[in-house]
């Protein structure tokens, strides 16, 4: 870790490093961008995926921390880059020709706090309408409904984007660019569309059935979680992880409630933590098995679904009887899990373990092995390793680029390091990869469970924390595994009991940003292998 | 189904009284009862969800809790040809609009039910900037569904509810829905659009 | 068998000579009680056929289906045409009005009028001339100008995308459909479809013809499927895709013409299929075993021909609730260069077996 504070300040000798458990880099705008192009080409450095980015507002001033990885080993950094200008326009220099994730993050940034990224090909907003006033994420933001009412005439839509960039002599220029050329044959794809997998809207550019051009739209179920978590408790912010990935309610409840235990210095029970990763996986089994089924019906195979969903409803029966419900479960809390496995966990379980193979094969026989399936799927929507990397697709679409990138392995947490589990990778990128990435996923989370199933440790499932929780001031971050892929959290605390800052990076974000890349010279149905492929979940990524 | 194990809601009991008072010819009470029959017994919901709601409505469909034994399963795709929205999941502002658009493009006679507390008055996330506190000031509920998820039977139970309602209506005389609808528009305009 | 016979004569001698009406006026009746009856059969037919798929779907995916309206859930589909008969008809501006209301009776017109040809029995049957086979091709047709004019005038580019998707379709796979009953009028000889019927009284097409007839019935069963816009081949209606595909912005009962035609054609594509190759309302007959034609002589015509075509039909819904939807190209290339050229080729081969006389 040394060496590389060190090269960082060789290349930047203006910048500062601190941090909690993440090394975090404070530059100012002007060396930002040398540095970030340093960090990214330097071989020994090689930070080539981007995490995520946070906007920041410390009401005083305004910036973003870049969260990046290095795609072999584990190293995170954090970059701090602090805004230059007025509060009326802060700039920062955009990094998106370094991560092309970074156009889609930036976007983001600039919703919600208003900073302008200088050179960002596409400066719109992200989730909130074209004429939506003010920047909700910052702290002096005006929540008045009467500013933004509640309007039931369509939105405002624009076929321009803006770009902005500092001529020579440092004033700031912003120029229009077209999205869409006005002989384009726009086909509007969404935002209720059976195929979009919920609210996500494209606007698509065709010639006969082929896909020219594909602009995302994201925001119509934006619920501005990260805004509603810095007024509540931190015990309370635990819920609204069941409602974004519904898939991936436990893995996200989990990963909150480590950021908050390593933010306290609470150590919770072995019994808790195999409960924890059991449900973990139990998810992911019910996540990846609802997957294949809404793909295949996507492509018409509608009756797989219904087999699909018989191993889900299983899952379910065990969660229910652990958790009391059957989607939201809210289980996993700050010390441990809200109450003790139901006495028939470890049956129920090993019942379902059983039923596993025989249903893998069955979808085999019904799907992958299918002529037309093989058709629809091999070679439709190739996304290359150094893509998914640039694009930050993380989770099984990434691997199925050949990245190995389980945070299981990479970002060891928990029990997982004693486990015995394959990271599945495989190297041909299309939507066959992704497809059979997240079967065999299924047999590897079989494989963790029967690996767990008998060995649960006695003890209390729920250390005793403070009934008022609250954090020192310093600042978080941390990365785990959904069901979905790398889901980044970051917490900054001022010392109270809400958190002042709580930035949530899910997976589907970036998958979403990676449809337009991988679509183009595809035909219309590919779009919907491809999309479904990717596997993304839409409140996941509008949060 | 026996009718006494369905008295339970005071709202459908008082229209059926209303109904039985208000007296009818026996010719198009028959053709009421008849139209009312297929229609109650037709209930096609239009593929609409948002969020987790929408997952629960999948689970609706399938063999376990098996809506089609009813007759829901034609979930059409295209607003035109359903009966009713199952507003499953977070209505936010830039939402509005188009659920506004799918509820006016719904053929009559159209119904809307309220799945989830985020559509009965934003649940969880009420306080946000972004959210609709329930969809009641945008189109007009006719049951609500509470439960965050609401479970699949509790789904069943709202749709049947719904399919009750639809049994003490009127197609000829009284007051129908069509009437009360405008009032509601009258009061919710939307600009250019004229009803 | 003659029990089903429909005697039409004693009709006409009724109306002729009891009540002494003029010869044209005694056709007219005829013709509007021939059609309405037609009317009644068809729709009917179309209510069962709509139950029929439920509740096989239903056992595809392990679950119950329709069970709550009436006995088995019987009157689902009755439940459901009388409330699209009442449900509001949208009517939509910056469309074609003309071609948008025109659109639907095309589209049922076409089914019925095919569907009129089908026969159901020793005679019984609509309309019998000498080129039935060829009017019921010709008919058929007309059913994509009825699509592509409901995918234009909508004025929605999912309908337009879905109507021409679908024109692309059937005229591909209209192509192989035409070639494969040219296959099986050779073995027959005639076009009649009266005389088709009565060739197979000995032993049905698809054993007389072996190799050649079976390959024609598989290319058969799936240019049928496509024809009909079912699954694996519904890409003008594919829901994932296009909503709802060319009928997108239909509603009331417009959009149910759309869906009973489309379970009608399902019924004529099986209804031709069996005549075809399964020897229509002939029962299964093989020469020499008289003892054993002698027992299927006890069943009606109408019901050997009804349970045919419940049969095929049974595996064009299986094909649906099994196969994923192709893509538009693979669909086309499937026609054109897989298709086509083993239907002509299987023609030449039926030419050969005809005029070598190596059929049974």
């Amino acid at each position: 870790m040394a060496n590389i504070t060190e090269r960082i300040k060789t290349l930047c000798p203006s910048a500062t490093v601190e941090g909690y458990n993440i090394p975090v880099v404070t530059v100012d705008d002007d060396h930002w961008h040398a540095l970030a192009k340093a960090l990214h080409d330097d071989p020994e450095l090689a930070y080539t995926y981007l995490v995520t980015i946070v906007g920041m507002d410390w009401t005083d001033s305004l910036g973003a921390i870049y969260y990046m990885m290095n795609t072999d080993a584990d190293r995170i950094l954090g970059v701090k880059v602090l805004a230059k200008g007025t509060r009326e326009q802060p700039l920062i220099t955009s990094a998106a020709d370094i991560w092309k994730v970074a156009t889609l993050y930036e976007r983001e940034v600039y919703d919600f706090y208003g900073i302008i990224f200088l050179n960002n090909p596409d400066m719109r907003r992200l989730f909130l309408n074209i004429d939506w006033v003010g920047y909700p994420l910052r702290k002096d933001y005006d929540a008045n409904p009467d500013i933004n009412p509640v309007s039931i005439e369509s939105e405002r839509q624009s076929d321009f984007t803006k770009v902005y960039s500092r001529s020579a002599d440092g004033t700031v220029n912003c120029t229009e660019e077209r999205i869409f050329q006005p002989e384009d044959f726009v086909v509007n794809i969404g935002p209720q569309h059976p195929a979009t997998h919920g609210v996500l809207r494209f606007r698509t550019c065709v010639d006969g059935e082929t896909v020219k051009k594909i602009d995302v739209y994201m925001g119509y179920i934006h619920r501005g979680i990260e805004k509603l978590c810095e007024t509540l408790t931190y015990p309370q912010t635990l819920h609204f992880m069941d409602r974004m990935d519904y898939f991936s309610a436990h893995n996200y409840h989990h990963a909150l409630c480590m950021l908050y235990e390593k933010a306290a210095g609470i150590e919770i029970s072995r019994r808790a933590q195999v409960i924890r990763v059991m449900m973990d996986e139990l998810s992911r089994i019910a996540s990846h098995c609802l997957f294949i089924g809404t793909y295949c019906m996507d492509l018409g195979a509608t009756t797989m679904l219904f087999y699909t969903l018989r191993v889900r409803e299983q899952i379910l029966d065990i969660m229910e009887k652990t958790c009391g419900a059957r989607m939201t479960f809210n289980y996993d809390c700050i010390g441990g899990v809200m109450a003790d496995l139901d006495e028939n966990f470890v049956a129920d379980v090993k019942a379902l373990l059983e039923t596993i193979p025989a249903n893998i094969k069955e979808y085999n026989t019904l799907f992958t092995g299918n002529v037309i399936a093989k058709n629809r799927l091999t070679d439709v929507g190739v996304l290359s390793r150094e893509d998914a990397i640039a694009y930050g697709v993380t989770g099984p679409s990434g691997r199925a680029s050949g990245w190995a990138c389980d945070m299981r392995k990479l970002q060891p947490y928990s029990i997982y390091p004693e486990l015995d589990f394959e990271e599945i990778v495989a190297t041909e990128g299309d939507s066959m990869a992704r497809f059979q990435c997240r079967v065999r996923e299924i047999e590897e989370s079989a494989k963790i469970l029967w690996q767990l199933v008998d060995n649960i440790p006695e003890g209390e499932y729920c250390v005793k924390v403070p009934k008022v929780l609250k954090l020192p001031a310093g600042s978080w971050f941390q990365v785990t595994e959904g069901c979905r892929g790398a889901f980044g959290l970051y917490l900054e605390s001022d010392g109270t009991t809400k958190p002042y800052r709580l930035k949530i990076a899910p997976p589907c974000l970036p998958q979403a940003g990676v449809v337009d890349h991988i679509t183009r010279g595809f035909k219309i149905a590919d779009l919907i292998t491809i999309g479904g492929s990717l596997d993304y979940i839409v409140p996941d990524m509008d949060r | 189904m026996p009718y006494g194990e369905w008295k339970d809601n005071e709202y459908i009991e008082k229209l059926v009284q209303e109904l039985r008072d208000s007296g009818t010819n026996v010719v198009v009470g028959s053709l009421d009862k008849l139209i009312n029959w297929g229609r109650s017994n037709s209930v096609w919901p239009l593929t609409f969800a948002t969020s987790c709601c929408g997952i629960e409505f999948v689970s609706l469909g399938a063999a376990r809790f098996d809506m089609a034994r009813f007759g829901w399963e034609v979930a059409r795709s295209s607003p035109r040809q359903a009966d009713f929205m199952m507003v499953a999941g977070t209505i936010v502002h830039r939402m509005v609009p188009v659920f506004r658009r799918l509820y006016d493009q719904l053929a009559e006679p159209k119904y809307v039910i309220a799945c989830g507390s985020c559509a009965i008055s934003g649940g969880p996330f009420r306080k946000s900037y972004h959210v609709a506190k329930g969809i009641e000031d945008i189109v007009p509920v006719d049951v609500f569904v509470p439960g965050c998820p609401p479970r699949p039977e509790a789904m069943i139970y709202g749709i049947m509810q719904l399919s009750r309602k639809m049994k003490v209506e009127r197609f000829f005389g009284g007051v129908n829905r069509q009437e009360k609808l405008k009032d509601f528009l009258a009061a919710h305009p939307v600009e250019g659009v004229e009803d | 068998m003659q029990a089903l016979f429909l005697d039409t004569t004693g009709v006409h001698t009724l109306l002729t000579e009891t009540l002494n009406l003029q010869p044209w006026l005694a056709v007219t009746i005829e013709c509007l009680l021939v059609g309405v009856g037609l009317l009644l059969v068809y729709s009917v037919l179309a209510l069962i056929y709509i139950y029929y798929e439920r509740k096989i779907c239903a056992a595809f995916q392990c679950r119950l289906g329709p069970n709550r309206v009436g006995p088995w859930g019987l009157l689902q589909s009755i439940a459901d045409m009388f409330k699209m008969l009442i449900k509001e008809i949208i009517h939509l501006q910056h469309i074609d009005r003309f071609l948008f209301a025109l659109a639907p009776y095309l589209v049922i017109i076409a089914s019925m009028l095919a569907f009129a040809v089908l026969p159901w029995g020793d005679g019984l049957q609509i309309i019998d001339f000498n080129i039935g086979i060829f009017f019921l091709i010709a008919v058929s047709s007309i059913g994509v100008l009825g699509i592509l004019l409901a995918g234009w005038s909508s004025n929605n580019k999912f309908t337009l995308i879905g109507s021409l998707r679908s024109g692309a379709q059937m005229v591909s796979y209209e192509l192989s459909i035409g070639l494969t009953v040219l296959t099986m009028v050779c073995l027959a000889g005639s076009m009649s479809v009266s005389d088709i019927c009565a060739e197979q009284s000995d032993l049905w097409f698809i054993f007389k013809g072996h190799v050649p007839a079976l390959i024609a019935f598989v290319i058969y069963m799936i240019a049928g499927t496509a024809e009909t816009n079912r699954g694996p081949f519904d890409l003008p209606e594919a829901e994932s895709e296009l909503t709802a595909g060319y009928h997108t912005e239909y509603s009331g009962i417009h959009f149910g013409f759309f869906y009973l035609a489309e379970y009608l054609n399902l019924f004529v594509v099986s209804g031709v299929a069996s005549l075809l190759f399964l020897g229509g309302w002939q029962p299964l007959h093989f020469p020499g075993w008289d003892t054993f034609n002698g027992i299927m002589d006890y069943c009606p015509g109408t019901v050997w021909f009804l349970a045919k075509c419940f049969a095929l039909s049974f595996v064009i819904i299986w094909f649906k609730w099994t196969y994923p939807r192709l893509r538009i190209d693979q669909l086309l290339s499937l026609e054109w260069k897989y298709l086509l050229p083993i239907n002509l080729f299987n023609l030449v081969l039926m030419v050969i077996v005809i005029v070598y006389g190596l059929h049974f």
